[in-house]
């Protein structure tokens, strides 16, 4: 059944080596009106992360906290400003490496609006073969690519290939962008809220769906999200973003148990618990991310912090690793968790149990 | 708030009986909302839980007449504070929205004015319903910003929608609809669109209005931890039929109907990673379509015979919990089934 699909990937890494090596990516906006050296949205913001080959990265955070931008930064859908990665030990646009043509057919992109991604003129298989098509396929086996892609992820090609997107309902569409995304045959996808506006019980059926095709076809993923539950359910490792930047990052089953950073606290105690009887009567942070452009000094979070000294504002916390366990490190960038920073309960270790 | 605290009553503040809402738009009508009858105490939370195409938003704006009149079929009872709605003069129905009753809208960005500014759009609400003059409106409009917890709410007055953020827009709306001391407040998915952090406070907002002011509220959601968070008593709804209702604990804890607990079974948070989430099968139906019997048959597992033929009826497992499903009352003492995998 993948035997289309699946190409032998080249991984001449090995697979020790990160598939995807992302070194202190930034991206500042220039806001229009305010002149050369005006106000800056700083939507990503010196961010570093690695993955694995068929690992799932979750990446969870706010609307604005700069997720979806990062997506798109890796895609070159958009120049970043500064950093440079890695795919599968080569650079990426640079003047040795592979070029961007040659990074979007091992890496596909998968967007939240299922309508808006693809072609309202096309049948959905035309849109599927349009990628095979351009790596040099003819018509008749590009075609053939795509109605296998449509099985793939459940859909019938008979049934659905001729259709336009407008006849199918959104779980179905968002089936069609994953089917797109792997005919190319790629090593990683990136899913940049892919779930988030279906239904419940559609989302349930998709996330079934990755996690089968995940298996099958050695995938690595990218998800990115702002619904925590979906990402612990699907991710190995997480990282938490807040204002551009990593705050924390982990095994996703360390980083649900006992997070480190208060950010991540907060966003793991706002979840509406499933339990009438036990429904969260204070309020685990106050507050919204403030505006990034007006960016607080020293730690972003510090305003909405109820653990900010005088040392979170003066400077800027970096990542520190707390004692791997299990071999995977668990990370955050905040002074508690750094013994030497000068912070009251830093090296204390600051117990789940404080907060809740 | 300065409304008096609505005295004890026995009433309820709306009931719906049997409502239908049917959309003619050229080919077969869509029968969005297909016999809904409900009943809201006052100052009681009910959530209506549904899926997109559920006829849960639909049946939130027929309860203020806010359905395109010339495409719309409504039939049934609408009835709110003891008055028909469906047979009020536009006059009277004009005073019963915003008076009696009022609404908060998922996306505040579409449902606010973008022309005006905050304080103007509330200080405008508060006039056309109470009179009195601008100050006294503009000063109200400070306290309601202050009430639902705007910081530094008398900058805010002056500033227009574009210029707040999502949780503040949302808190800017709710002001709104609460200017004139509504005693039932429609809140359509208000937190959807809110980061979880955001939502969180304007879930807790909205339970403390409940409590001061005693105001009954329907909350829409299609997120079942939103609604264990707020509701006394959850309505679920499907192709345009409550399937079950109840209270908060007794459905979320011990649900009669299979959609329901098919859509418990296929919460993410209840699988361990990466395993295989028990989905329910299949799409929702057609709603120009609709099959004759039960519309959930063709995805449920333990459909027979007897359920495409018909629509189940109520069964009732007590006074407050009943579901229309005719094999609940057989599974009624069974633990949780497990749903079909797909994928």
């Amino acid at each position: 059944m993948s035997s289309i699909l699946a190409q032998p990937p080249s991984d001449f890494e090995g697979p020790l080596l990160p598939l995807l090596l992302v070194r202190d990516l930034k991206k500042h906006f220039l806001l229009r009106g305010s002149g050369k050296l005006g106000a800056r949205v700083h939507a990503v913001d010196g961010v570093s992360f690695s993955i694995a080959k068929g690992e799932t990265l979750g990446i969870v955070g706010e609307s604005g906290c700069g997720k979806s931008t990062l997506a798109r930064l890796l895609m070159h859908l958009m120049p970043c400003d500064e950093g440079d990665f890695t795919f599968d030990g080569e650079a990426v646009n640079g003047a040795q490496g592979i070029g961007v043509a040659s990074l979007r057919r091992q890496m596909q992109m998968v967007f939240q609006d299922s309508s808006a991604s693809l072609n309202p003129r096309l049948p959905v298989q035309d849109s599927i073969a349009f990628g095979p098509r351009m790596q040099g396929k003819g018509r008749r086996e590009a075609l053939t690519v795509a109605r296998e892609a449509l099985r793939q992820v459940n859909l019938d090609p008979d049934l659905v290939g001729g259709r336009f997107p407008h006849e199918l309902s959104g779980g179905q569409k968002q089936r069609v962008n994953i089917a797109r995304a792997l005919a190319i045959g790629p090593r990683m996808v990136i899913l940049d809220e892919a779930v988030s506006a279906l239904d419940k019980s559609v989302q349930a059926q998709v996330l079934n769906l990755l996690v089968r095709l995940r298996a099958e076809l050695g995938l690595a993923f990218l998800f990115i999200s702002h619904d925590l539950s979906v990402v612990r359910y699907i991710s190995h490792r997480v990282l938490v973003m807040y204002l551009g930047q990593v705050v924390e990052v982990g095994p996703a089953s360390a980083l649900f148990a006992a997070p480190l950073h208060p950010y991540t606290r907060a966003l793991l105690a706002s979840r509406p618990s499933m339990d009438p009887a036990r429904r969260i009567e204070s309020l685990p942070v106050t507050g919204e991310p403030p505006n990034p452009v007006d960016l607080p000094p020293g730690c972003r979070f510090a305003p909405r912090c109820r653990f900010a000294e005088a040392v979170c504002t003066a400077k800027m916390p970096m990542l520190v690793t707390r004692p791997p366990d299990e071999g995977l490190r668990h990370e955050a960038a905040c002074f508690i968790h750094d013994p030497e920073s000068g912070h009251s309960l830093a090296g204390t270790g600051l117990s789940w149990e404080t907060l809740t | 708030m300065t409304g008096p605290k609505s005295p004890p009553n026995a009433d309820p503040i709306a009931r719906l009986e049997d409502l239908t809402v049917q959309f003619t738009a050229g080919g077969p009508p869509v029968r969005a909302v297909n016999g809904v009858s409900l009943s809201l105490a006052q100052s009681e939370i009910l959530c209506i839980i549904g899926e997109s195409g559920s006829g849960k938003s639909v049946t939130l704006r027929a309860l203020m007449r806010l359905l395109p009149e010339r495409r719309t079929k409504l039939t049934g009872k609408i009835e709110i504070d003891g008055q028909n709605v469906l047979s009020l003069t536009p006059r009277a129905l004009r005073n019963l929205r915003g008076g009696v009753v009022s609404m908060v809208f998922q996306e505040p960005m579409t449902a606010l004015d973008p022309v005006y500014t905050v304080g103007a759009q509330i200080a405008e609400t508060v006039r056309r319903h109470k009179g009195g003059t601008a100050q006294a409106a503009r000063a109200r409009a400070l306290e309601l910003l202050e009430l639902v917890g705007v910081p530094s709410a008398k900058r805010r007055l002056d500033a227009y929608p574009h210029e707040l953020s999502g949780g503040l827009r949302q808190r800017a709306m709710i002001a709104l609809a609460l200017s004139c001391g509504p005693r039932l407040l429609l809140a359509d998915e208000p937190t959807t669109a809110l980061d979880a952090t955001v939502q969180i406070q304007v879930l807790l907002l909205l339970r403390r209005l409940r409590d001061e002011f005693g105001m009954a509220i329907i909350f829409v959601t299609h997120d079942l931890g939103v609604a264990a968070q707020i509701a006394d008593r959850i309505a679920v709804m499907y192709a345009g039929r409550i399937v079950e209702e109840g209270p908060v604990a007794e459905v979320l804890g011990n649900p009669l109907h299979p959609y329901t607990r098919g859509l418990l079974a296929s919460d993410v948070d209840s699988v361990p990673a990466g395993e295989p989430i028990a989905a329910i099968a299949g799409a929702p139906p057609d709603l120009r379509a609709l099959p004759p019997g039960c519309s959930f048959a063709p995805r449920c597992h333990l459909a027979v015979d007897a359920c495409v033929e018909a629509v189940p009826g109520i069964w009732r497992r007590d006074e407050h919990h009943m579901a229309r499903c005719i094999r609940a009352e057989a599974r009624a003492e069974l633990p949780h089934e497990e749903g079909v995998y797909d994928a």
